[in-house]
């Protein structure tokens, strides 16, 4: 069947994003002073563990940003292919059977029967009400009340067994590798790994990996035979909505952040520099901006945007183009309502460097005020701005979950935890309650942001110099 | 003193007037009033006649900002943003969508708000600077490094998590007190003690972390070790020295937020069923009612710059080396 790709304009900024990372990455490795503060990350074991929970989350978003859609099987006549309106991801592909199988309505974790009595009409007509068979989960078992657990443990096990497998030949090639590099003995090098003795902590990075691995064969070997996180209200599988969402959270988290970024930079370092009339007008837009408490202005904003969307349909090809344009104005609007902090932050410093002995040596010479900001400035206020991207990032994830329940969050069509929360807490007064929803998007946001908590404290450790020892 | 109060208050209409600009653009210029009356009545199929009727209810039937067909000074005051944008200044929020006027609610629903977020406030900063001051006396040992851990995971965990766990362990799975509601007089403190609970609890995490590095600060100090050296006990440094001067930055962070106490939480109040302005807020929002969204971006904003026209004056108040200038 053929595809054609779609690109939505926040998969564009994603890929730029990672780009720009992976680029910043390469250039860095040049330069001593850029290198040695990631380098002292690095060293860290709370940095690099963080760091790779971090990075699975990317690779998840990232492959849930490569965007497609299925053409439609044509007609005869039509000369012009259509394509389906419906607009899925790679990830999608690859959680093949967790999307597809939608039950009727809840289920809990690892049931084979639903939530809720239906009728049924039984074969000598009598009607009764029953929990029916999920269509989907467990139906490999002949008798799923006597066999589940022996199943669900079997499978556990192995798929234990297989993250180990592949653990240990990852640390093995990893071992053999980081021999070749050091030029010592394999035998050497497997002992300093194992007792924890290497400059970078590859114990924990291996450990950490290990879990991961462990979970993700769990997930494979589980997540196509049951519900491994129940289902929802429409009988969508909870685990699969939950990883759908990693890719809201992290735009959410990485696109405000880029989009506020040339603004505060730029803006609170000429006031920092210029001083002046610049310094005022930019004291008092920001003032003026930070003054509205942070939450009604989103509201407001995102109310005019729903009256812009709803007034102008014709804009949008998709569902998804429309959800994805709403994301997008969304990020703007954190981006606007929190750059003001970061704006502060660099005028002051800003101020304290134009008065340096460096930056009065460089006007001695005759270097141009652009030439001083973008030469001297710049480059020694950017640890400030590294700081407060990583800072910035968990309480963004955060923020969007409580967006989504005022109801000026994303798109309520997208998946994400806030929404995902929204729908889950109307069952609350459920008896008894359904709980896996509400308790699978805490989990998956809750391990983002504590990854993202640990590792911005590693970076701000390794960036402030006044921390640095 | 006073001819500074003066200035300050003078310094903040420009702001006022930047809010007040910011929030007319978004709400008539972005969109027009048509736009969004065929939004509220149903997009596609609406009468001319019926978006007339339902902007002359609301009054936005005029000219956003010159009227030509008024003459004199009603030239510039029978326009929209003369009714809807400069009248704000005098606190005149007009009515809502359902015909109530949106100064009288705000001023009954003021209170509950307050009710909860003056008690959260209080035992929060004596829960949080306990925990903080325990764990600076244990600085450097195992204790602070677990008490930083806990912090961090505490505060990684979404604020929504600990309203609906709290409701869900202590209003359903203990009975203690109701899950939400509200009652005037002293019944209501049945309906506030876990809405306050929650958010003392909630905010462990964030602010022990914050205040312990404020602490820690002080500690790291010359008059510390003066202290020390003159072989005051280490309890007596930390109560006596540390803490009074930990004070200056906690007190004056403290009172940015006490005119905003007013405005309550969104999410608390609207989990708990109190009728505060965050919850007037959150009905705004979900019924889109523009009037009421636009007295509550003002109202905060005064709110705000009048938390930091008080944190201005009570620096000079607490700490007697800064003067007003």
């Amino acid at each position: 069947m053929s595809i054609i790709p779609v690109l939505l304009w926040t998969d564009a900024l994603l890929f730029f994003l990672v780009l720009a990372i992976v680029l910043a990455v390469f250039y860095a490795r040049g330069k001593e002073h850029l290198a040695a503060p990631w380098r002292q990350v690095m060293r860290s074991r709370m940095g690099v563990a963080s760091m790779l929970v971090l990075l699975i989350y990317v690779c998840i978003g990232v492959l849930d940003s490569m965007h497609y859609r299925k053409a439609l099987p044509s007609q005869e006549n039509a000369g012009e292919q259509h394509y389906s309106a419906e607009v899925l991801s790679v990830l999608d592909l690859l959680m093949g059977p967790i999307k597809d199988n939608v039950e009727t309505t809840y289920s809990a974790p690892f049931a084979t029967h639903a939530f809720a009595r239906e009728m049924q009409q039984l074969p000598d007509g009598q009607q009764q009400r029953i929990y029916p068979r999920l269509k989907y989960a467990g139906i490999h078992l002949d008798d799923p009340q006597t066999d589940r657990f022996a199943d669900i443990f079997s499978r556990s096990m192995m798929a234990v067994l297989s993250g180990f497998l592949g653990l240990l030949m990852f640390a093995l090639l990893l071992v053999l590798w980081l021999s070749k590099r050091q030029s010592k003995s394999f035998k050497e090098m497997f002992n300093l790994v194992v007792r924890g003795r290497t400059e970078v902590p590859w114990r924990v990075l291996l450990l950490t990996l290990g879990i991961m691995f462990v979970l993700l064969c769990w997930c494979a070997m589980l997540g196509s035979k049951y519900h491994i996180l129940g289902t929802d209200k429409v009988g969508q599988d909870v685990f699969y909505l939950a990883m759908k969402s990693v890719r809201t959270g992290l735009l959410i988290g990485t696109l405000t952040t880029l989009v506020m970024l040339p603004f505060a930079i730029l803006l609170g370092i000429m006031a920092g520099y210029l001083r002046g009339w610049v310094d005022d007008v930019v004291q008092y837009l920001y003032t003026t901006l930070s003054s509205i408490p942070g939450v009604l202005l989103i509201a407001a904003a995102v109310l005019m945007l729903q009256v812009y969307i709803a007034n102008h349909p014709e804009l949008f090809e998709t569902d998804a183009a429309r959800a994805d344009l709403r994301l997008l104005f969304l990020c703007v609007i954190l981006g606007i309502t929190s750059w003001t902090g970061l704006c502060r932050m660099l005028r002051g410093e800003a101020m304290k460097l134009r008065e340096m002995d460096y930056i009065e040596a460089a006007v001695a010479f005759g270097v141009g005020k652009s030439k001083i900001i973008t030469r001297h400035i710049l480059p020694n206020v950017m640890h400030i701005v590294m700081i407060a991207i990583v800072l910035d990032f968990s309480g963004l994830v955060l923020a969007e979950a409580v967006l989504s329940y005022v109801g000026v969050g994303v798109d309520p069509s997208m998946h994400s935890w806030g929404n995902m929360i929204n729908g889950a807490r109307l069952e609350m007064a459920r008896e008894p309650m359904v709980w896996w929803s509400l308790m699978a998007a805490f989990i998956f946001m809750f391990i983002l942001v504590l990854a993202a908590n640990l590792f911005s404290d590693a970076v701000r450790d390794a960036f402030d110099p006044r921390l640095r020892k | 003193m006073l001819a500074y109060i003066i200035r300050r208050v003078l310094y903040a209409l420009p702001i006022l007037m930047g809010v007040n600009l910011i929030t007319f653009t978004l709400f008539f210029v972005v969109n027009s009033p048509e736009d969004m009356a065929r939004m509220q009545l149903g997009a596609k199929h609406v009468t001319e006649e019926a978006i007339d009727k339902w902007k002359a209810e609301r009054g936005y039937d005029k000219p956003l900002l010159i009227n030509n067909q008024a003459s004199g000074i009603a030239t510039f005051t029978d326009t929209i943003f003369y009714d809807k944008s400069v009248k704000l200044f005098a606190f005149e929020f007009g009515s809502a969508d359902d015909g109530r006027d949106i100064g009288y609610d705000i001023s009954q629903r003021m209170w509950p708000s307050l009710a909860i977020a003056l008690p959260n406030l209080i035992l929060g900063l004596l829960a949080y600077i306990t925990f903080a001051l325990l764990v600076a006396f244990f600085r450097g040992t195992y204790m602070d490094v677990g008490g930083v851990i806990l912090c961090v995971v505490l505060m990684s965990v979404s604020g929504l998590f600990y309203i609906i766990g709290g409701q869900y362990l202590v209003g359903k799975l203990l009975h203690l007190v109701p899950v939400s509601g509200y009652d005037v007089g002293l019944e209501s403190i049945k309906f506030l003690i876990l809405p306050v609970l929650i958010g003392v609890v909630a905010g462990i995490g964030s602010s022990t972390r914050w205040y312990r590095t404020i602490f820690l600060e002080e500690i790291g100090k010359d008059y510390v070790r003066t202290a020390r050296a003159k072989g005051m006990p280490e309890l007596a440094v930390l109560f006596k020295h540390v803490l009074k001067n930990a004070m200056i930055p906690i007190l004056t962070g403290v009172v940015v937020i006490l005119p905003l106490l007013f405005m309550g939480s969104l999410i608390t109040e609207s989990f708990f069923g109190i009728p505060g302005l965050g919850s007037y807020t959150i009905d705004a929002i979900s019924s889109q009612d523009f009037a009421i969204v636009r007295a509550m971006v003002f109202l905060g904003s005064v709110l705000y710059i009048l938390g930091l026209i008080l944190t201005d004056i009570s620096y000079t108040l607490v700490d007697p080396r800064i003067k007003l200038s």
